[in-house]
């Protein structure tokens, strides 16, 4: 089931600097979609887009359309928060709000009205152990997030965004400052999440992208240059700049 | 050209550097310790719970104590959430353009007027048109105009030094711009405000001319926001021009200065412990 659609899709920033030019995809419910593509090509753009982050900024404009379960993200039906706590993000660096570990996981359900001991302490847990990170933490929730290491702050902010139990979650390269270990668990947790979550990832690492997706995208100055299932584009890539990048001729 | 060793023109850098230091530090101390000296032999249990007697030729400071006090809160009262709020419309609720260089613009001149200006502003606009008279809330609405652009100032730059990718979570959490601010900004920001608010605090304590003009120099405790009060400077003030009580002159100084010092002490005591909850 088609979970995302992004049609002839364009943004530019403010003074008209295009970021993306006709962007066509769809995303499968428990899909996973790798983005690669080398700085400036518009993968985070896109995903700002995907969950209206780039409201913040001034004289942005855009074409064409993205929807979800098949109703328009930018239309007036669609209140720009409720978007957002169905559609979860994941930033590059991992940012914990200087509060303890349980206060972090909390702070998107109190958010949203959820209010109560237990049913806070529930869905804590939840985001915890779906991350890979409740066994690890589960004795000292009350202490400072701060104090965890890179790799468990990001899966911290992975299970601050589940807590919220969304549709999709999108990860802007979630592993960029990661060690190979801490790298691993997260896509470890990844794989599990797939099960319940639409998956968006984008990532500068090509062999993550093979590691992860079920379909891949490569970007390249704002172009959507091919798009398809992973393994036929790490294979047989059809456009040859695709295939400079993935075997490392460029990039 | 004399061309120094560089070994030794940094050992003469940081002599300078280290003589200039001192010298600040020590100006402070000998302030601070000649003001005490004189002053604490006067400062005792009696001298701070009763009234003056003899317009200040004997008896205490309590009075005066209370109206510092009560024109200090009531113009924080008035000043922080105006302040605060100025700051967090400036900074998270508008983007940079001519109308909010316009109010900072304003601020910083309402900043550069001299306090006793002030002052007349505030017998004008609050003692006689108001026809609020001479009373703690005169003297605190003035000194809250005279405070509000360091409020401003200090809890903008707080604000600003708040990481930007802190409200980007909170916002991608579906979090809306005020509970963003409360939630994310405020509380990082806090240290910021509170020193902000605690350089008013100090400024208020020590402010004379504006509270004269406004407050007047009843020599009674005031008993509410409308009655008439003489705050420690104004008292210090009217003691050392018009009478020759230098003692209880500087016993006031004194306890001015030590009650500013332990503002100042307990600010950085409670920024510290907010800062280790916080980090």
């Amino acid at each position: 089931m088609e979970k995302i659609r992004v049609k002839g899709f364009g943004f530019a920033y403010q003074g008209g600097s295009v970021a993306l030019e006709n962007i066509n995809l769809s995303v499968m419910r428990n899909e996973i979609l790798g983005i690669m593509g080398p700085a400036q090509s518009g993968k985070s753009t896109l995903l700002r887009c995907l969950n209206r982050m780039v409201d913040a900024l001034p004289g942005t404009s855009r074409k064409g359309s993205i929807t979800l379960d098949g109703a328009d993200i930018f239309s007036g039906e669609i209140d720009p928060d409720d978007l957002r706590r169905r559609v979860g993000m994941v930033f590059d660096v991992p940012v914990p709000l200087p509060r303890s570990i349980y206060e972090n996981v909390a702070y998107g359900p109190k958010l949203h009205g959820v209010r109560g001991r237990k049913k806070l302490d529930e869905l804590v847990e939840f985001g915890l152990r779906s991350a890979i990170l409740w066994d690890e933490v589960k004795d000292r929730l009350g202490t400072s997030a701060l104090r965890l290491s890179g790799g468990q702050q990001q899966r911290l902010c992975i299970a601050r965004t589940l807590a919220l139990d969304p549709e999709v979650i999108l990860l802007d390269e979630p592993c960029s400052g990661l060690d190979p270990i801490s790298t691993l668990k997260i896509e470890e947790a990844l794989s599990e999440l797939k099960s319940k979550y639409t998956i968006i990832i984008v990532t500068n690492n090509t062999k993550q992208a093979a590691r992860v997706s079920d379909k891949a995208a490569y970007f390249l100055m704002g172009e959507l240059v091919e798009y398809g299932r992973t393994k036929q584009i790490f294979t047989v890539p059809r456009d040859r700049r695709t295939d400079d990048y993935i075997s490392g001729r460029f990039g | 050209m004399i061309r120094l060793d560089p070994a030794l023109s940094q050992k003469l850098v940081r002599w300078v550097l280290v003589s200039l230091t001192a010298l600040t530090v020590s100006i402070l101390v000998f302030i601070i310790t000649y003001v005490l000296l004189k002053g604490l032999p006067v400062l005792g249990w009696e001298f701070l719970s009763t009234g003056a007697v003899d317009a200040g030729r004997g008896g205490g400071i309590f009075p005066f104590i209370v109206s510092t006090v009560f024109i200090t809160v009531v113009a924080l009262a008035i000043a922080t959430p105006l302040g605060v709020g100025t700051a967090i419309y400036l900074t998270e609720y508008t983007r940079e353009t001519a109308a909010t260089r316009v109010v900072r613009f304003a601020a910083e001149c309402l900043a550069g007027i001299p306090s006793i200006i002030l002052g007349l502003f505030g017998f004008i606009t609050f003692v006689l048109f108001l026809k609020l008279g001479w009373s703690i809330l005169s003297g605190g609405l003035t000194l809250a105009i005279m405070v509000l652009p360091t409020i401003i100032r200090t809890s903008e730059e707080a604000i600003i030094a708040v990481p930007q990718n802190r409200r980007d979570v909170s916002t991608s959490l579906g979090g809306t711009r005020w509970q963003t601010v409360t939630r994310v900004v405020l509380p990082g920001a806090l240290p910021g405000i509170v020193t902000g608010i605690m350089l008013s605090v100090g400024r208020c304590i020590g402010e004379t001319a504006a509270v004269i003009f406004t407050a007047g120099s009843a020599l009674g405790t005031p008993t509410s926001i409308f009655a008439s009060g003489r705050t420690l400077a104004v008292h210090f003030y009217i003691l050392a021009t018009e009478t020759d009580a230098f003692g209880m002159a500087y016993g006031t100084a004194a306890a001015l200065i030590i009650a500013i010092l332990t503002i100042n002490t307990l600010a950085y005591w409670m920024m510290h412990r907010i800062m280790r909850k916080y980090s």
